[in-house]
């Protein structure tokens, strides 16, 4: 009897370890969705005062503004890399010893505060060339989405990469302010864009069991841009999670890059929560914070201007 | 009637009473709220906890109720070690009696009041019988100070075979006094700030802010805090299993001055957070750590020396093997100091590492990966501070044979698989990407949460057992409810 428990405990020891171990297909099938919500389209945000902050302290942004109504797409994405490098305002190089594309950036002021880190003008990554995570391709001449991906979040894209694009298409990333008001409204406190409670059917975060995540191989993946917006999609309902001024995805699917460069600090700022994080993690005041080289299949942006 | 008081004061009477409610508390509040968070809420059973149970959870709120659960759990936890210390130690009766009524009103209030007041509606009584609560707990900390005065003649040793002073001053009992008026004062660092936020309503969560180039003198107050004061609660508790095994002789010596020196000297670089002292405060804590961390060094080469010898001793020449198994066939008494050295590997070696690898490594990734590391080390902490006690506690109900060994390698297994589980998750970043993780995440977490589980399992078999003992008209409460630890102190 002993030794049976023995070896029932050694046995599950074993499956633990295993399927630990399991290497996970990074480019599985996604199931293509078109969502009908337009990637290209702009919401105005009108001047005025909102609550900010966990405390909802009164704050007014005295200018209007407008927002990309989603965040930016993988093709949106590789439709720039594609003109820019032809251009020249981008460059195939090497970042860090690894192959990369990179832009000028003209750099930010050194304080010499504890931690900070030194961001000189000169070439900074944008995106990495040989992540197994990206889900764009590059033949050495061209980029373009892959398959079931071209209307998801551009993700694996630094702040540098996501100030780039901003830049590029007359725009900026929005002041952390900016994207708060546009994810909150200016009518109450409410934690997330479309009120007070969370449940899966609204928004891509963790173990949400959307269609596209499998929480025993890759986990959670990213949905298409305004895949919560009420319609049905082969069985699977969702409710709309547009904010008070029709932004889809402002809580979950990928943590947002914001423009705020802070004195004393390198750290750039994201909001939103993502599709890796629990919900509390999408709520409107929560801050993430990372170098501005930091990559990740979670990261992606929107513009505003 | 009788079978009520009788029950009644056991429980709330006698040391190893108090000592079983306050478990039995803590492990309630650990089952329940513990389904609130994790894979639990995953699974949906968080959702069914808070339909059940009828609680009222605002998003604004999450973190206050955090900070109120924390401290629910922290003062069941630092009643049990003033019940141990006043059942070890001498103590004048009429202020042991008065230590363990105010503590134990205190920690009653804050629990059930704090979390009533946190998760189910904000009824302002319900805050302020919290409050009451912990007042009553620093007033009752105060008092413990007054009773552990090491100057006393009363408590003066005279025996070569523990460390005093020429005159005769108890140095062990300095430590203890040491320990106890170190975390008085470090409470202020949080009463003072919690006043400041809580007029507002304005509360954080430290491992939130920690990025922040910038803190104000409250938010560095309240990092002070929490650091410190889990830090003292651990200290005393190296202290009391100290006690408990009778630690002597030449490395007690060693280790008693080592421990008030560390103590004073780690408290006082926490408490220069809050002074312009700030930007060398954590070299002190360093130099303070030092000591108190060889004293628990000290302890355990003692512990484990005297469990060999003594396993040993019917083997004229014993082996390697004899030795291994002399060391590890009691596991209430190796578990101990086994947990203080396996601390090493999930909290103060991953703590000294990431210092040492901080810009390099750990604030390169996000800060959200980061906060992962902060509360992973510190819950590790925690729960090993938590097996200890149950080891101690496992002693206490004179578990023999089986069901001791049974209890014990429950307790050391268990947790230990959870917290290598928690470690080995904080530190996955370093040799698995993002995209990757998620078969590894899911066998850690299945790792945690059967450790963790388990373990929970356990203590509510004994809770179950102590239960139905209390129906009994001899049962084992009723001899307890006359024995005093100071009695059971290993010889």
């Amino acid at each position: 009897m002993k030794s049976k428990i023995q070896s029932l405990s050694l046995l599950t020891l074993m499956v633990f370890l295993i399927s630990g171990c399991r290497a996970v297909d990074l480019h599985a099938p996604i199931p293509v969705i078109e969502t009908g919500i337009d990637s290209n389209g702009w919401a105005k945000i009108p001047a005025g005062t909102f609550l900010s902050g966990q405390a909802a302290q009164v704050t007014s942004i005295e200018y209007d503004y407008e927002m990309m109504v989603t965040d930016v797409t993988t093709n949106q994405y590789t439709d720039y890399l594609n003109t820019s490098l032809a251009s020249g305002s981008v460059k195939t190089g090497q970042f860090g010893g690894k192959k990369a594309i990179t832009v000028f950036y003209p750099g930010d002021k050194f304080h010499g505060i504890k931690h900070e880190e030194k961001i000189d003008p000169g070439e900074w990554i944008i995106i990495p060339l040989e992540d197994p995570a990206s889900h764009f391709t590059f033949d050495g001449k061209k980029f373009a989405s892959l398959a079931g991906y071209g209307n998801h979040p551009m993700t694996n894209v630094t702040w540098f990469g996501a100030w780039a694009y901003c830049a590029a298409q007359n725009g900026r990333l929005p002041t952390e302010l900016e994207w708060e008001k546009a994810a909150r409204g200016s009518e109450d406190a409410r934690p997330f864009p479309w009120g007070e409670d969370i449940s899966r059917e609204r928004a891509n975060f963790y173990a949400s069991r959307d269609p596209f995540e499998d929480m025993s191989t890759y986990g959670s993946r990213t949905s298409p841009v305004g895949f919560y917006n009420g319609q049905t999609y082969a069985g699977y309902p969702t409710l709309s999670n547009a904010s008070p001024y029709g932004l889809y995805d402002m809580a979950g699917n990928v943590w947002q890059w914001t423009g705020n460069v802070y004195e004393g600090m390198h750290y750039r700022f994201m909001r939103g929560g993502s599709k890796d994080v629990y919900d509390m993690d999408l709520r409107v005041w929560v801050r993430n914070n990372a170098t501005p080289t930091y990559f990740s299949p979670g990261v992606g942006f929107r513009c505003s201007r | 009637m009788q079978f009520i008081k009788d029950r009644f004061n056991y429980l709330f009477n006698s040391t190893k009473g108090l000592i079983l409610v306050a478990i039995a508390m803590i492990g309630l509040v650990t089952a329940i709220w513990g389904m609130l968070s994790g894979p639990m809420a995953e699974m949906g059973v968080r959702d069914w906890i808070v339909r059940v149970m009828g609680m009222d959870l605002l998003q604004a709120d999450r973190e206050g109720r955090i900070v109120i659960l924390y401290h629910a759990i922290a003062m069941a936890v630092v009643a049990i070690e003033t019940y141990m210390i006043n059942g070890l130690l001498k103590i004048k009766p009429f202020l042991k009696t008065a230590v363990n009524l105010l503590i134990t009103v205190g920690y009653i209030l804050t629990l059930v009041f704090g979390m009533g007041f946190a998760y189910f509606g904000h009824n302002w009584a319900f805050h302020g019988l919290y409050i009451t609560g912990l007042s009553l707990m620093f007033f009752a900390g105060v008092l413990l100070c007054v009773a552990l005065w090491p100057w006393s003649k009363a408590y003066h040793v005279t025996s070569p075979d523990y460390a005093h002073t020429p005159g005769g001053v108890d140095l062990e009992r300095v430590a203890f006094f040491a320990t106890a008026v170190t975390t008085v004062l470090s409470a202020l660092f949080g009463a003072v700030p919690g006043s400041y936020f809580g007029n507002g309503f304005e509360v954080f969560l430290a491992e939130n802010v920690i990025r922040l180039p910038e803190k104000s003198v409250m938010e560095y107050s309240v990092i002070g805090h929490l650091h410190i004061m889990l830090a003292l609660i651990a200290i005393m508790l190296t202290l009391i299993i100290g006690r408990w095994l009778n630690f002597k002789g030449l490395w007690q010596k060693f280790a008693m001055p080592l421990m008030i020196l560390g103590t004073i000297v780690l408290n006082l670089g926490v408490w220069g957070v809050v002074t312009p002292l700030e930007p060398i405060a954590h070299m002190i804590i360093y130099v303070g750590a030092t000591p108190s961390m060889l004293a628990a060094l000290f302890l355990l080469i003692w512990d484990w020396n005297k469990l060999i010898k003594d396993g040993t001793a019917h083997i004229a020449k014993p082996n390697f093997f004899h030795k291994l198994k002399a060391l590890v066939q009691d596991p209430l008494k190796f578990g101990p100091t086994w947990q203080m050295l396996f601390m090493n590997f999930t909290t103060s070696g991953i703590g000294i590492f990431m210092a040492v690898k901080l810009d390099e490594i750990f604030r390169v990734w996000p800060a959200r990966e980061e906060r992962i590391e902060l509360t992973g080390h510190w819950h590790a902490l925690s729960a090993i501070i938590a097996t200890i006690i149950l080891m101690y506690y496992g002693d206490m109900l004179g578990l023999k044979g089986k069901i001791r060994q049974l209890y014990g390698w429950g307790i050391i297994i268990l947790s230990d698989i959870a917290l290598a589980g928690v470690t080995v998750f904080e530190m996955k970043r370093l040799f698995i990407s993002e995209a990757e993780q998620q078969p590894l995440v899911n066998g850690l977490m299945y790792a945690m949460d059967f450790g963790l589980g388990m373990l929970l399992v356990l203590l509510a078999i004994v809770m179950v057992w102590r239960l139905a003992d209390l129906f009994k008209p001899k049962g084992r409460w009723a001899e307890e409810a006359t024995q005093e630890l100071a009695e059971e102190v290993a010889k």
